[in-house]
């Protein structure tokens, strides 16, 4: 009721500002309109999926950066051994200034199902051109997003044996979007909590808590500032541990949360959060574990799943230098593999690049090896090669 | 070893196209190692592990055909090991149990299959045909069609180049037929959204992975307006899915027509069941025949890779004389499919420089060569 409200309150405004900004003004309205704008009308049409004689099909979204590298780096393992997997690859420029390239890469989502991306970026600072990564995850819907962070013997790091599992909430919450400026100089922008993206998204975590084997899930919140927003998700959240009363349910404010992970990470196990401070507390647990080159992230909706590199940053600066840590995008490429239902390859790629981290040691230099990208790609490939066959390891 | 063994078998094969041909060995290079697989094959081959693919050899001339593939394999060195099952329906006693087939392609998830008879009258009454029932079985919905012209066949019509993607499941093919009153036969087209739905989605995507440009829906929606309609309505409904490719329809009648006179403006068509096999043999007559068409049938988790145009050539069982083309290209479309690409290049390769070199012809393309002939050639041009 309170985001009805809410929203028709806010609706004029954002419905004047852009259709004034954008040059043709959509005639219907967009799924990103029908979901945020228009709460009531929410509808997810299911499409047949790509899949043809025991091969999927997925969107690859290269992203910019270090993207189109790492993207290189997963075709070629992938053909190597031999994922059957067809990927329709789909560019973005960052640099136009309207949304026809993301709107055709969802789309392509839409019917493959599944896709793999590696950070999107926007460098138009239009106020009606969204942010990319955002509109992308608005429009599919998915609500939830998964990051595993497990730690590898191999990288050097303080915390050894961390395992922790951080879900957040993926399309609400501070990520909203809805900012005006009320007064000349008074900027207001709204944090949105609805109990229903709240409970999907807490429902999600302890069923995954539940089907994994986890012992604890924890509740990251401000509920002591934003006593309404904060206080219904932690409600939500509070509500719901009751039916699983096998899993142990604490919460834990944000600022305190992120102290107690840098000094005594081990007590964590599922982490539970809003937008925003899931943005936040994956930053710092990969930073804990050995940086942004190994972790994957998963998103999930009812009706998709994306897969991309755990923090969401596009790596410029060492984007062609053969240096990037391939890590994160060939582990997201598994979490892919996993969902798609092929476990052979995930299994036999998991275990390449465990081998290759932990045994071997083979490492680019941002966790303190010497290797290049495509030294640790081949590495993974030669692993991946003597497990396939059995075969002694050197 | 494997490199005197071969070259003992070169020899045995230039024995034997002297006896019948005479000319065709001169031009053979005794220093280059003509059927020797490149070492350096780049995709992760298990040891024991060799891919396993169901074969049913088929009727009329499909046993000689799935031999040459065989033989080509062989020679190549392909780590793929068949699993053989008689299947037949004019010969029903000789015949492999359905189950038994369904369950061995459901395992292995890939086959290659000659062409299985069918009779023009049900002894049994019962009115489904095997090959019906073995794509019931699978739910190999989707049949797909390659025409496209192969290098140095002469035919009327040169650069012909679409894909026919055919519903195969529903439609006319449904075997409800009845006689409601003497005389008066009824026989029941089946349409459904979610079938038409399925295969004009696929139909797009296997646009977008060939990196083409249109979609022809086919349909006879003037006539036959809530059934055919239904299809093309479902076509429209996917097609906003896919802004980037152009999607237009044609009447069945007119698209047989335009295929005949300008082939060249179709891409990728998409049709119901009975128009899609008019279509697909229509256009496998514009390149030259059943012999050199390949096709292939997809369901979500196996691919049965098949002729193109469905004839068992009966009439020339025994004779050496059919066409292998069509049967290699469809071996190496399943070698594309389980990603053996090089495997699949190098026999796609060894086809072209055979036709190419146009020395070697069988009887259909205007030759006088064998079907042994054709595949020994093509096992020297491997390389």
């Amino acid at each position: 009721m309170a985001v009805r409200l809410l929203s028709r309150l806010v609706l004029p405004e954002i419905r004047g500002t852009v259709y004034f900004s954008s040059a043709a003004a959509p005639a219907t309205l967009s799924d990103f309109d029908v979901q945020h704008k228009t709460p009531v009308i929410r509808k997810q049409q299911s499409i047949p999926k790509a899949q043809y004689g025991g091969r999927h099909a997925v969107s690859m979204l290269p992203g910019g950066g270090i993207g189109p590298e790492c993207m290189g780096y997963v075709r070629d393992i992938f053909k190597y051994i031999g994922a059957p997997v067809d990927f329709e690859v789909v560019d973005i420029d960052p640099n136009v200034d309207n949304d026809d390239d993301v709107q055709y890469a969802i789309t392509t989502i839409k019917r493959n199902g599944v896709g793999i991306k590696g950070n999107i970026e926007t460098k138009s600072e239009a106020a009606y051109v969204t942010s990319r990564n955002v509109a992308l995850r608005n429009e599919l819907d998915m609500y939830a997003y998964v990051l595993n962070c497990k730690s590898y013997p191999g990288v050097s790091t303080r915390h050894k044996d961390i395992d922790i599992v951080i879900i957040r909430q993926n399309t609400e919450g501070e990520y909203a979007m809805l900012e005006h400026e009320s007064v000349r100089g008074v900027i207001e922008s709204m944090k949105v909590v609805t109990a229903s993206n709240s409970e999907r998204v807490a429902r999600f975590a302890f069923e995954y808590a539940k089907r994994n084997g986890r012992k604890k899930v924890t509740t990251v919140h401000k509920a002591n500032i934003m006593k309404l927003s904060d206080g219904l998700f932690l409600e939500t959240s509070r509500r719901l541990a009751k039916e699983y009363p096998d899993i142990e349910h604490n919460d834990m404010i944000i600022d305190n949360c992120c102290m107690q992970l840098v000094a005594r990470p081990h007590q964590f196990d599922v982490m539970l959060m809003t937008n925003l401070y899931g943005s936040i507390v994956s930053n710092v647990v990969c930073g804990i574990i050995g940086g942004a080159g190994l972790l994957s992230g998963r998103n999930y909706g009812d009706n998709y799943a994306v897969f991309e590199p755990g923090t969401r940053n596009t790596g410029t600066a060492i984007a062609g230098k053969n240096i990037a840590n391939p890590i994160a995008m060939i582990n997201a490429s598994v979490d892919m593999l996993e969902h798609l239902g092929h476990h052979y390859h995930a299994d036999l790629l998991r275990s390449a690049v465990n081998r290759t981290i932990n045994v071997d040691r083979i490492l680019t230099s941002d966790c303190g090896g010497t290797a290049s990208s495509t030294d640790v790609v081949n590495a993974i490939k030669e692993n991946a090669n003597l497990i396939a066959n059995k075969l002694p390891f050197k | 070893m494997s490199l005197l063994s071969r070259n003992i078998f070169r020899a045995l094969v230039q024995g034997s196209q002297h006896v019948s041909k005479g000319v065709h060995t001169t031009a053979v290079n005794n220093d280059k190692n003509v059927c020797f697989a490149p070492q350096s094959i780049s995709t992760l081959q298990t040891k024991e592990g060799r891919i396993k693919c169901t074969l049913i050899p088929g009727d009329g001339v499909g046993p000689e055909l799935v031999y040459s593939v065989q033989e080509v394999f062989k020679a190549a060195d392909i780590p793929v090991q068949f699993e053989s099952f008689f299947f037949s329906e004019v010969n029903p006693t000789l015949s492999a149990p359905l189950e038994d087939v369904v369950n061995s392609i459901t395992r292995n998830k890939i086959c290659i299959k000659g062409i299985l008879a069918t009779p023009d009258f049900s002894h049994t009454g019962e009115l489904q045909t095997l090959n019906m029932k073995l794509r019931n079985a699978l739910d190999l919905y989707a049949n797909v069609v390659h025409v496209k012209s192969l290098p140095n066949v002469k035919c009327r019509h040169h650069d012909v180049d679409c894909i026919i993607i055919r519903e195969q499941t529903e439609g006319e093919y449904s075997a409800l037929e009845h006689e409601s009153v003497p005389g008066v036969v009824e026989c029941l087209k089946i349409i459904t959204a979610a079938k038409s739905e399925r295969i004009a989605k696929f139909a797009f995507d296997y646009a977008v992975k060939m990196g083409r440009k249109k979609v022809t829906a086919v349909h006879k929606a003037n006539i036959m307006k809530l059934g055919d309609g239904l299809f093309l309505r479902s076509c429209e409904e996917i097609a906003k899915l896919y802004p980037r490719i152009q999607f237009e329809k044609m009447i069945v009648d007119n698209c047989t027509m335009q295929m005949v006179s300008n082939p060249n403006q179709f891409d990728v068509m998409v049709t119901p069941n009975l128009y899609g096999n008019i279509v697909d043999n229509l256009a496998s007559g514009l390149v030259g025949g059943a012999g050199v068409v390949a096709g292939a049938s997809y369901s979500a988790e196996c691919a049965v890779f098949e002729q193109g145009a469905r004839h068992i050539f009966s009439g020339a069982v025994g004779k050496n004389i059919a066409n292998p083309t069509a049967m290699l290209l469809c071996s190496a479309n399943l070698l594309a499919h389980v990603n053996l690409h090089s495997y699949s290049k190098m026999i796609k390769n060894a086809i072209n420089k055979v036709l190419q070199d146009g020395k070697v012809r069988t009887k259909d393309l205007g030759g006088q060569s064998t079907t042994l002939d054709f595949t020994h050639a093509v096992i020297h041009s491997l390389a």
